[in-house]
């Protein structure tokens, strides 16, 4: 079997001794929470951190709660936990139909939210989830807290704002009311990355679309998302019209690289496609939810 | 370092490099070689522990993250008897070649402690992330249906009947 | 029942509730697997053991321009470094292989595939063998790769096998089969000739379990002993000791318990050839077991076929001829693993199950820089290729013809009263009654209502305002005819070595047997099977026959198991045996009851004197008996058992009528299988329960072949299929419910008429599930694997080449 080259393993039991730890080992120590697509990276010798900080300790960042007006994911929360949120579902299906195709559910099991986040794979899941949502990251160092933007937090593919010396500690995310959300994934088999995946939000006010998010991974969408179908939809009545217009525009404008999970024009047209599905039925579920508020 | 890990119910310590894995501790470190592994990368589940009760891929598991845990492997699931997941394998022919049982009966374990009645959707997105080459999983499906009957019959899980105990 | 008849072994259990004989019995393997109890290659270790890794090739060719092993020697762990310089000092740096070419143990001039062996590294353990390869230094100087088979022979195209005198060229052999000239008469004459080209692509058995070794060289007592992962333990050892110089009496081959084989352990690795030089070099044993990158990149791919099929026909669709030229892509040395006189295996049988005289087939092999195999993930010596070509071409003339493709197979069909059937290219079908197959799985698949279905969907689908994402349904079918139990020995030889397998069935005095196998299990359930075959014959309850395979030192010589030989040949030898100390049985019973042989009639597990019921022996009485002080006849030897060699005087011809149903959506490319319908005929199932589960196993290959595994290789020959995250194998969600049925047609020369079915499901599900999907675009061909990429691109008319990167 492949092995990782030799590091120097230590646990930390809270957000300041994991601070503390990474400040002792400087750029070349990184955080370790599930470890099912790190430790396959460090045994394929792709990464070879100096040293791990194992966060699995850090119950304190394991919660999914309501905190004023935002949902707030602890960085720890697992993705089975996620999956499997009442309160998530009630307000955003798009976390369980999300969730429901990352990886296997043993993997589900033990990766985080915000292992996958700071993992950065330009096919991950859940950075078109926050980003669709305009969710924002809380990041903690020695020297405070502070907030980046869903939509500001990758710099690049497995690229992201947390620095050396910080540690990714909660996502928040917006409650809204007469909201619809989809998350819509084609893969090439269960538990393969995607070939593309598009999420939404919508929020219908009357006959018009008030407010929506889009996300999209896997095809090098800039920030996961495509900021000028969301201005074209915003003030459109919900109609095939709109959602094919939308869904043209994150076509044209994304950057899908070519693999043997498909060539560009097939992965520009299913991006299309699953815009314009997870607009659909974002919108349908939006117009039954704007009576009660929350999705149903 | 030192580890001091329980495995099945029984304390273990060792001291291991930093690095091992978790799959590499219980079979070499401890010689228990029921669990096996299929592939390096987290996809094939042939090396499925439960890690503090939850089904996890050991080959990439830390030994180190175990620490102070509880790890239950193919070992740890025979009481007095067989448990029902064991022997719905053998009754349904849930198994060939043998290799990916280990992980497969620690998932089925895991789910009917969850939901001791699933239907075949459920069964087959449980046992999705672990790789089986022998059996096309149709009869893993009808052998976990099997221990299914077979504890409403008893009327106890196997974890039921260990907290009892406890 | 009068007391003078027998009853049916079948009808009758034994004292643990096993039937005595044929029927669903519980594997008797399976209580050490559920606990955890198997005994595999890597779970062995041995007192001061080393572990072996090996340094692979980035590049699919280059020059080797030197290897400084210097800093991986001076790791304080390692033991030794061993390269082909090392090898060449032994004359071990090349080997044979199976097909009459060499390769490299490790790569002494150049590299020829990505992932080629190039260095050994032996050291304490496993982790520190794995870091010093990143200490090992190779330069190399790039050379172009051939990559696309189809460039191989163009002039200009780099010899890759210049170590091979008087190269100049990348080609292997061409060979043939048919009458040329009079299928080229009857396709002159066709009304339809309907022309097709098509792609078997590269794929992988990658059984869960990988390859590996431990090797144990005693200095003492010159011994070697190797556990490892082999499907044939006897050809291993021979191959060994031709190889190495070796004794061979002083070699044992142990194959343990295997985690699948599929075709992927039927060859001799290099790894498996350093660790025997590893044990010589340190005087202690060695493991060297590979990870599943160097599985999946370095041994024992299948197919790779390239075909352009022709097929002929009336216009009211009788076939009149088939005919097809392969390019196989061989790889960077032609490393098959098939019968001598056969380098395209058993392709020829490519008429498949039809009625026509006339075919011809063409193969040319070439090489390329890829790894080398051909012959694996159970393909029954190539018969997957065939079966797809037939099955394909048969699909495409119905959708020339707008027949429906089950009325065009059942109007083409190979009728009862053809068996014995002699086919154009020499096959002699041993026996069938394929019509009935083809009917029982129309009627389990409700043939007529899937299609009545399928025109409702197709006619709203085409009214306006249709919903564009509703899945479009296919239906697939295929037919199949496999030839396995390879050989007989004059016809077919490895390496020399006749395909003939023999058993030895010893009866103990209380009665119990061990029966001894040539043949070794990876999961098929012999220990279960074999028994109840001897349980069958001599009535004995198969709980008290030990089965013992997979041990060179305790088992008679045989060629091993693939090609789905083991019932076929190794069956027959157990029944064989069975049969003889049945009738050893009979005259120490006879001896016993102070009475004639002639005046002894049998009943299942007794022999007992005519017309006095209880004046009779049991075999577990005979069995002491013949142990006794009894006094035996002049000639006859004490004890009570038989050894044979079985030398098959035919292959047996399993068939089956597959049935796929699927759904694909059309703005995805997504395809779901919905329904899977197989019915099988392999005789007489011994087990049926066994027989099912390998049926499942096969289909569930053929929805992998058919829609997601695939080795594809870029421009510079890197391998696009090198871990599971890229290769994908079926899970269970892609897998559907299976709906099997059987029909039985018994081999007429096999002594219990059994047929073998190991590889009928792999050999026959792909090309139901291709039909199946290209049925739902309703387009005439595109080449599987139907990724959601691939199956939009065909319906869109622009088919991917698969066995390229995607561009």
């Amino acid at each position: 079997m492949q092995v990782p080259a030799p590091f120097t393993y230590e646990r930390a039991g809270s957000v300041d001794e994991a601070l503390s730890l990474l400040g002792r080992y400087g750029p070349e120590a990184r955080l370790v929470a599930g470890g099912h697509s790190l430790l396959p990276m460090m045994k394929l010798r792709l990464a070879r951190p100096e040293a791990l900080v194992d966060i699995n300790g850090l119950a304190e960042l394991d919660y999914i709660r309501v905190d004023g007006d935002h949902l707030a994911i602890g960085a720890m929360t697992r993705h089975a936990a996620v999956l499997e949120s009442p309160l998530l579902s009630e307000h955003y299906r798009i976390f369980a139909e999300a969730e429901r195709v990352i990886a296997d559910p043993l993997v589900r099991n033990r990766g985080t939210v915000g292992g996958s986040l700071c993992q950065a794979d330009p096919s991950e899941d859940l950075s078109a989830v926050f980003a669709a949502l305009r969710g924002e990251v809380v990041i903690r160092s020695t020297g405070g807290v502070r907030r980046v933007p869903m939509r500001e937090f990758h710099v690049g593919p497995y690229e992201t704002a947390v620095g050396d010396g910080e540690i990714l500690v909660e996502v928040r995310v917006p409650i809204r009311t007469s909201v619809g959300s989809a998350y819509e994934k084609v893969e090439r088999r269960a538990g393969d990355w995607s070939i593309a995946a598009a999420g939404a939000f919508v929020v219908l006010d009357g006959d018009r679309i008030s407010d929506v998010g889009l996300g999209i991974t896997a095809v090098g969408a800039e920030h996961f998302t495509c900021a000028e179908a969301e201005a074209a939809l915003v003030g459109a009545q919900p109609d095939d019209e709109a959602v094919e217009a939308a869904a043209a525009i994150c076509a044209s404008s994304c950057n899908p690289t070519v693999d043997q999970r498909g060539p560009e024009d097939y992965k520009r047209h299913l991006v299309s496609v699953l815009v314009a599905r997870a607009l659909r039925r974002s919108i349908a579920v939006a117009r039954v939810g704007s009576s009660r508020g929350v999705e149903d | 370092m030192r580890v001091t890990i329980e495995v099945n119910g029984r304390e273990t310590s060792a001291d291991i490099e930093d690095r091992l894995l978790l799959v590499h501790y219980l079979r070499n470190t401890l010689g228990m070689t029921g669990t096996h592994w299929g592939c390096d990368t987290s996809n094939c589940g042939a090396c499925t522990v439960w890690l503090d009760g939850l089904p996890v891929k050991s080959c990439t598991t830390l030994a180190a993250m175990a620490d102070g845990r509880s790890v239950r492997s193919v070992e740890g699931l025979e009481g007095d008897t067989l448990d029902p997941v064991q022997q719905g394998f053998i009754e349904e022919h849930g198994l060939q070649c043998g290799f990916c049982t280990p992980g497969m009966m620690m998932v089925a374990r895991a789910l009917l402690d969850r939901d001791p009645d699933p239907d075949e959707a459920t069964i087959r997105e449980a046992i999705s992330g672990n790789l089986c080459r022998c059996t096309g999983y149709e009869n893993i499906v009808r052998a976990i249906r099997w221990a299914a009957r077979k504890q409403a019959e008893t009327g106890r899980s196997d974890r039921e009947a260990e907290e009892a105990v406890l | 029942m009068t007391a003078t008849e027998t009853p049916s072994p079948d009808t009758l259990t034994s004292p643990a509730g096993n039937p005595l004989g044929f029927g669903r019995m519980l594997r008797k393997e399976d209580a050490r697997f559920v606990r955890g109890q198997g005994h595999y290659v890597d779970d062995l270790v041995l007192p001061g053991m080393l572990h072996g890794a090996i340094l692979r090739s980035s590049y699919a060719h280059a020059k080797i321009v030197s290897i400084d092993t210097s800093a991986a020697e001076a790791h304080p762990k390692v033991k030794a470094v061993i390269t082909g310089k090392t090898l060449e000092g032994l004359n071990l740096a090349w080997m044979p292989t199976l097909s009459g070419d060499v390769v490299a143990v490790l790569a002494t001039d150049k590299v020829r595939f990505q992932g080629q062996e190039v260095a050994f590294v032996i050291a304490e353990d496993e982790y520190s063998a794995r870091d010093a390869l990143e200490l090992i230094e190779v330069e190399y100087e790039p050379l172009p790769a051939v990559v696309d088979a189809r460039h191989a022979l163009d002039p200009d195209a780099p010899v890759i096998r210049d170590d091979l005198e008087g190269r100049t060229d990348n080609h292997i052999y061409d060979w043939e089969a048919g009458d040329a000239a009079a299928c080229d008469e009857v396709f002159a004459n066709a009304e339809v000739v309907v022309a097709e080209d098509m792609i078997y692509p590269r794929v992988h058995p990658a059984p869960m379990e990988t390859c590996g070794a431990v090797a144990h060289m005693d200095k003492v007592t010159g011994k070697l002993t190797i556990w490892t992962t082999t499907q044939a333990p006897h050809a291993h050892r021979t191959i060994y000791a031709l190889v190495a110089g070796l004794p061979e009496q002083k070699i044992q081959v142990i194959s343990p318990d295997i985690g699948g084989g599929f075709g992927n352990k039927v060859g001799i690795y290099p790894g498996y050839v350093l660790a025997i030089v590893g044990s010589i070099v340190t005087g202690v044993p060695v493991k060297w077991v590979e990870d599943r990158s160097e599985n999946l990149m370095s041994t024992s791919f299948a197919r790779d076929y390239h075909m352009h099929g022709e097929i002929a026909a009336t216009r009211d669709g009788k076939i009149l001829g088939l005919r097809v030229n392969v390019l196989a892509d061989h790889g960077a040395f032609n490393g098959v693993a098939q019968p001598t006189k056969f380098p395209a295996g058993f392709f020829h049988v490519f008429t498949g199950s039809y009625d026509y005289p006339a075919a011809h087939c063409k193969v040319t092999a070439v090489y390329t820089n890829k790894a080398l195999g051909g012959v694996a993930y159970a393909c029954s010596f190539r018969i997957t290729e065939a079966v797809y070509l037939v099955e394909r071409m048969v699909n495409c003339l119905a959708f020339e013809l707008g027949m429906d493709p089950a009325e065009l197979r059942m109007k083409n069909l190979l009728r009862p009263e053809q068996f014995p059937y002699t086919s154009p290219t020499g096959w002699v079908y041993d026996s069938g009654n394929y019509p009935r197959a083809l009917e029982e799985a129309m009627r389990i698949a409700g043939y007529d209502e899937l299609r009545a279905e399928q025109a409702k969907r197709r006619e709203e689908a085409a009214k306006p305002g249709a919903d564009p994402s509703a899945p479009l349904m296919g239906i697939g079918i295929s037919f199949f005819t496999e030839a396995v139990g390879a050989g007989p020995r004059k016809h077919m030889d490895i390496l020399g070595l006749g395909m003939a397998d023999g058993c030895e069935l010893r009866l103990h005095p209380t009665g119990k047997a061990q029966l001894r196998l040539s043949v070794q299990t990876q999961g098929q359930g012999h220990e279960t099977t074999f028994a109840q075959i001897v349980s069958h014959v001599i009535g004995i309850p198969p709980e008290d026959i030990e089965v013992i395979h997979g041990d060179t030192d305790n088992t008679p010589f045989g060629l091993g198991t693939y090609g789905s030989r083991s019932t076929p040949v190794s069956g027959a030898a157990a029944a064989v045996a069975a049969q003889r100390v049945k009738e050893k049985a009979k005259v120490i019973a006879a001896a016993a009851l102070e009475c004639s042989v002639e005046d002894l009639e049998w009943e299942h597990g007794r022999w007992y004197v005519k017309g006095d019921h209880a004046a009779g022996k049991t075999m577990a009485e005979i069995a002491m008996a013949a142990h006794s002080s009894l006094e035996l006849p002049e000639g006859v030897e004490g004890h009570l058992d038989a050894s044979v060699v079985y030398n098959p005087p035919n292959l047996t011809y399993p068939f089956g009528a597959y049935i796929c149903v699927v759904d694909v959506d059309p703005q995805t490319g997504a395809v779901k299988v919905r329904r899977f319908i197989a019915v099988d005929d392999c005789g007489p199932r011994i087990n049926p329960m066994i027989v099912e589960g390998q049926v499942h196993g096969g289909l569930a290959d053929g929805v992998g072949m058919a829609l997601m595994e695939v080795i594809a290789f870029d421009s510079d020959g890197n391998n696009l299929g090198g871990s599971f995250m890229d290769y994908l194998l079926p899970t269970s969600m892609e897998c559907p419910s299976w709906e099997l049925g059987e029909t039985v047609t018994p081999s007429p020369h096999h002594p219990i008429g059994v047929k073998g079915v190991g590889e009928s499901a792999t050999v026959g599900s792909p090309p139901a599930v291709v039909n199946a999907v290209l049925d739902a675009l309703q387009i005439r061909a595109a080449d599987m694997p139907f990724t959601p990429a691939v199956t939009w691109r065909a319906l869109q008319g622009r088919p991917i080449r698969p066995d390229l990167a995607i561009e």
